[in-house]
């Protein structure tokens, strides 16, 4: 008896950390859940202009994505910082988007998924319209009609229907 | 300690495992960028050869948003500034031939871009966004006295019950406030 009340004195005894890596191992698995691996490595700026007026891109095998903007500090040297586009992992023309629509429809199987395809635009807001004009020249000459200009959500302003 | 070992081996220290998981977890972080896959979903039209129709003869039902390489805005000759340009839609689409000046019936109303190649993409889509809000909140509107929902509800109504008379419904919000966007080819002054 006369040690317990010893003990006592002593204060609380330590908080138990058994349960510690089990909240840790939550955290993590919401993460790797909610984060979105990147394919492919951007070579260009791409600060996404902001909107309200946006739709949610539902089934992702329909989207391929094409990318526009000056090329990162780490290229300019090389490339120069006039805006450049990017399909997949390097630079290309204008020209080469035609090629690009067409490798990416012969990846789906069927032929009312190559209709339902969308082009995801996703340019940097300080480009200039030139040459987000050639791109979507090339789109409509190879029929790509669906586009869609990537944006972030505009939380500051008024959102009446989402 | 000789009769512990003989119990078996002792319990694995699991204290390190908080560290292991705060390093996966930090790996994560870092590496993974959430990826925003919103957009404003545009149609583009087909190239034809054909000339575009008559414009002079629907003047009144036009109306010209032209956006020059300096990002400044001309709505019908006038200097409009971004913000602005949303009521200036509304007030243009939903006139029902009140004011001469402006469009007849909304469904006759056509929205006609042009932008020039110096234009920058920022601006470019916040006048896409406001003009497509301006529809957007017209059909609301119209929804809403109507059948008392929102354009977007009714589509998720028609869409869960599958039913001919909802579907009509959209259709009908959708017909009588068409989205008429017309993009000319742009200029190039200054790019």
């Amino acid at each position: 008896m006369a040690k317990f009340t010893q003990k006592g004195k002593k204060g609380l005894p330590a908080i138990s950390t058994a349960s510690l890596p089990d909240i840790i191992f939550i955290l993590l698995f919401f993460f790797m859940v909610v984060t979105v691996m990147r394919e492919t490595e951007l070579k260009v700026k791409n600060v996404l202009p902001k909107a309200t007026e946006l739709t949610k891109l539902e089934n992702k095998e329909l989207v391929s994505y094409i990318y526009i903007g000056e090329p990162t500090e780490q290229y300019v040297a090389k490339f120069g910082d006039a805006p450049r586009v990017q399909l997949n992992d390097s630079y290309a023309n204008t020209n080469e988007i035609g090629t690009f629509v067409f490798a990416e429809r012969a990846k789906l199987p069927t032929t009312e998924m190559r209709g339902a395809m969308v082009f995801a635009l996703r340019i940097d807001e300080d480009v200039k319209m030139g040459i987000v004009t050639d791109v979507k020249y090339q789109l409509r000459k190879v029929n790509a009609f669906k586009i869609n200009y990537s944006a972030r959500p505009d939380e500051g302003a008024i959102t009446q229907g989402e | 300690m000789a009769r512990r070992n003989k119990q078996g081996a002792g319990e694995i220290n699991a204290s390190s495992m908080a560290d292991i998981a705060f390093l996966l977890l930090i790996f994560f972080l870092v590496t993974t960028t959430i990826d925003y896959d919103k957009g404003i979903l545009h149609k583009l039209p087909p190239i034809t050869e054909e000339p575009p129709d008559n414009v002079q003869s629907n003047k009144r039902n036009t109306m010209v948003v032209l956006i020059n390489s300096r990002d400044q805005l001309l709505v019908n000759n006038e200097n409009v500034s971004v913000k602005k340009l949303r009521s200036r839609a509304k007030q243009f689409l939903n006139n029902n031939g009140r004011n001469p000046k402006w469009s007849v019936s909304p469904d006759e109303a056509i929205i006609s871009l042009q932008n020039d190649r110096g234009t920058s993409y920022g601006l470019y889509l916040q006048v896409q966004n406001e003009l497509k809000a301006a529809y957007r909140e017209l059909r609301d509107e119209y929804a809403l006295q109507k059948y008392g929902n929102k354009f977007e509800d009714l589509k998720v109504i028609a869409k869960e019950s599958g039913l001919a008379r909802d579907k009509e419904k959209v259709e009908d919000v959708a017909d009588h406030f068409p989205m008429r966007l017309s993009e000319a080819e742009p200029k190039s002054i200054g790019e």
